[in-house]
């Protein structure tokens, strides 16, 4: 497919999936009723429901779901291994573990921001850590075998926290917010993410030729004119930022980042750099589609949008892997 | 542009590899790059490539090649690292069209006169034919000659090509040198390493051998490339013969007490 062609109609595709992501929700609306709501002034109940409910929420669909799809299509041609994905580096985890310290602290109800600050602050320390051992040793390599590390880690001091928990409500409360939704979101959380995805949107962009010429391994890169250490930066601190801030609203929502790649890599020249764009939207699509989903499948359970992810996508990844076992990538 | 280098010394994890090595290729120039397995040709391509740490002099032209920016680098110097790697499933047009990433601005596309850089090469290494397959699946010779021809659509007056002719049949063997010659004929100069002793004597206009991370000896090949030398450095008892080509070698035994 052109790469226009392609862009255009994954941009179709998640806008149409963002309206519906707005039409959709307890609250009876008709559509007329809910463009008004969202448009016009006034503290009825229709504006309350689509500017303070539905519109934060399909606002953190489409932006994290981008940033999900984005980090991934970058981290695999970065690393060329069509097997990572966001959580690789650490980021996620250690997002995690930070937002379950604020739980465990119990500051979490004293601020909206207390929670997203955690979170960020835990993907900060992923960042640090992980730019000190990339500085010292430049290799890819330690660059993951570092986040497998940190993962590892936050996953142990995650666990423990919840060891220590005072009571089981604490733990319950933590579990749920691991699993990863985008629902009761305030507007506040959107901007709060929003600028933190932006900035980690272009800190990946700026990475677009060095991950092309990655295709041919470091040494040719380098011989390229790419300067690696400023790459590796580059694209870790786009990646922590976007994920960082994604982890800090909605939790961790797996196999988004690793998935999507897959689906729209056979629908590009396979350039890696062709590749950032397309699959940005179609995380989006994807997250916005499954966040709709949990919507209309149990209406009024509490089904995260996380654990449907992890329920669609580990399968669907096995099937892709079982079916292009000669050629992956 | 003369690629000049004296007194290089590298270390590897901190265990001494080169030892005051110099060499110059002038432009319009092959030279060939030979030694046996370990006397440490990669290593100085791969500093020369700025790739390892290496100190002592090495002057690209006028400038000092250390100190040049990796970006205005690869404008003037290509390297093609003996690891073949193809990360992607990626056409070969577009793989060999990577090598204009230096002259390209952000995110800009192939112009014409880029496309037909990319489109000489795809000739020049005999891969034209194969522009629309994806590299991935072709056998690991062309995949050799697509990986060359990317460092040669870099299209910089200096060419460092590790190994560039091993695991080519015989006439892409020739198709490897003869291009290389094309290259230096245009004006560029270029380095070379190599393991075939015949290859390296009829297209090289001098060779430079190495042993044990050291300077063994240099010159022409008619002059360097004799019994002795051969027995010394590579430790083999070889067949040299000529026709109006040139040298004519075949390694046919040990020498005793030779190295191996």
């Amino acid at each position: 497919m052109k790469p226009l062609a392609l862009n255009l109609a994954l941009a179709l595709l998640a806008l149409a999936l963002f309206l519906a992501s707005l039409a959709v929700g307890p609250a009876e609306l008709g559509v007329s009723e809910s463009v008004r709501g969202l448009f016009a002034g006034g503290g009825e109940a229709a504006a309350i429901i689509m500017r303070e409910i539905r519109l934060p929420r399909a606002l953190l669909g489409l932006s994290i779901g981008f940033t999900l799809g984005m980090a991934g299509a970058v981290l695999q041609g970065f690393l060329r291994n069509p097997l990572a994905e966001p959580g690789i580096i650490g980021v996620s985890a250690m997002a995690a573990f930070g937002a379950v310290a604020v739980f465990y602290s119990g500051l979490a109800g004293s601020a909206l921001y207390a929670l997203p600050a955690g979170a960020l602050t835990g993907a900060l320390a992923a960042v640090l850590l992980l730019m000190a051992l990339a500085a010292r040793n430049g290799s890819t390599l330690t660059l993951i075998l570092a986040g497998v590390a940190l993962s590892s880690l936050a996953g142990a001091l995650t666990a423990l926290v919840l060891n220590l928990s005072p009571n089981p409500f604490a733990s319950y409360e933590i579990i749920f917010w691991l699993l990863g939704s985008l629902k009761d979101r305030s507007i506040a959380h959107v901007w709060l993410a929003l600028p933190l995805m932006a900035a980690g949107w272009l800190l990946i962009a700026l990475s677009a030729r060095a991950i092309d010429a990655l295709s041919l391994g470091e040494e040719a890169a380098a011989s390229l004119g790419i300067h690696m250490a400023r790459t590796r930066f580059l694209i870790v601190a786009g990646v922590a930022l976007g994920v960082g801030a994604a982890t800090a609203v909605a939790g961790t929502i797996g196999f988004v980042g690793l998935v999507v790649p897959h689906l729209i890599r056979p629908l590009t020249t396979r350039m890696p750099s062709r590749l950032l764009l397309p699959a940005g939207l179609g995380g989006a699509a994807l997250l916005l589609a499954a966040d709709v989903a949990v919507r209309l499948v149990l209406p009024a359970g509490e089904l995260n949008v996380g654990v449907l992810t992890a329920l669609i996508g580990a399968p669907f990844f096995l099937w892709l892997v079982v079916r292009a076992r000669r050629e992956v990538f | 542009m003369r690629l000049a280098v004296e007194n290089l010394d590298v270390s590897l994890s901190g265990r001494p590899v080169l030892h005051g090595v110099g060499l110059t290729v002038e432009p319009g120039e092959v030279v060939g790059l030979l030694g046996p397995n370990g006397a440490g040709k990669s290593t100085l391509m791969r500093a020369l490539a700025g790739q390892i740490a290496a100190s002592g002099t090495m002057r690209l032209g006028a400038d000092d090649l250390a100190a040049l920016p990796s970006a205005a680098r690869a404008r003037l110097l290509a390297y093609l690292p003996q690891s073949r790697i193809i990360g992607w499933r990626l056409m070969v047009g577009d793989l060999v069209g990577l090598g204009r990433l230096p002259w390209r601005g952000f995110g800009a596309r192939l112009r014409p006169h880029d496309a037909e850089i990319v489109a000489r090469a795809l000739d020049l290494m005999d891969v034209a034919h194969l522009a629309h397959r994806p590299a991935t699946e072709l056998s690991g010779g062309e995949q050799a000659r697509v990986l060359a021809a990317r460092a040669v659509a870099q299209d910089t007056p200096v060419l460092i090509a590790d190994e560039p002719a091993s695991g080519l049949d015989p006439a892409h063997q020739i198709t490897m040198m003869r291009a290389l010659a094309r290259l230096a004929g245009e004006g560029r100069a270029i380095l070379v390493s190599l393991h075939d002793l015949t290859l390296a004597a009829r297209w090289c206009d001098r060779v430079v051998m190495l042993k044990d991370g050291r300077l063994a000896a240099e010159g022409a090949p008619e002059a360097v490339m004799t019994a002795e030398n051969l027995a010394a450095i590579y430790g083999v008892a070889a067949h040299i013969t000529r026709d109006e080509g040139g040298l004519i070698l075949a390694p046919i035994g040990l020498t005793d007490g030779g190295a191996p």
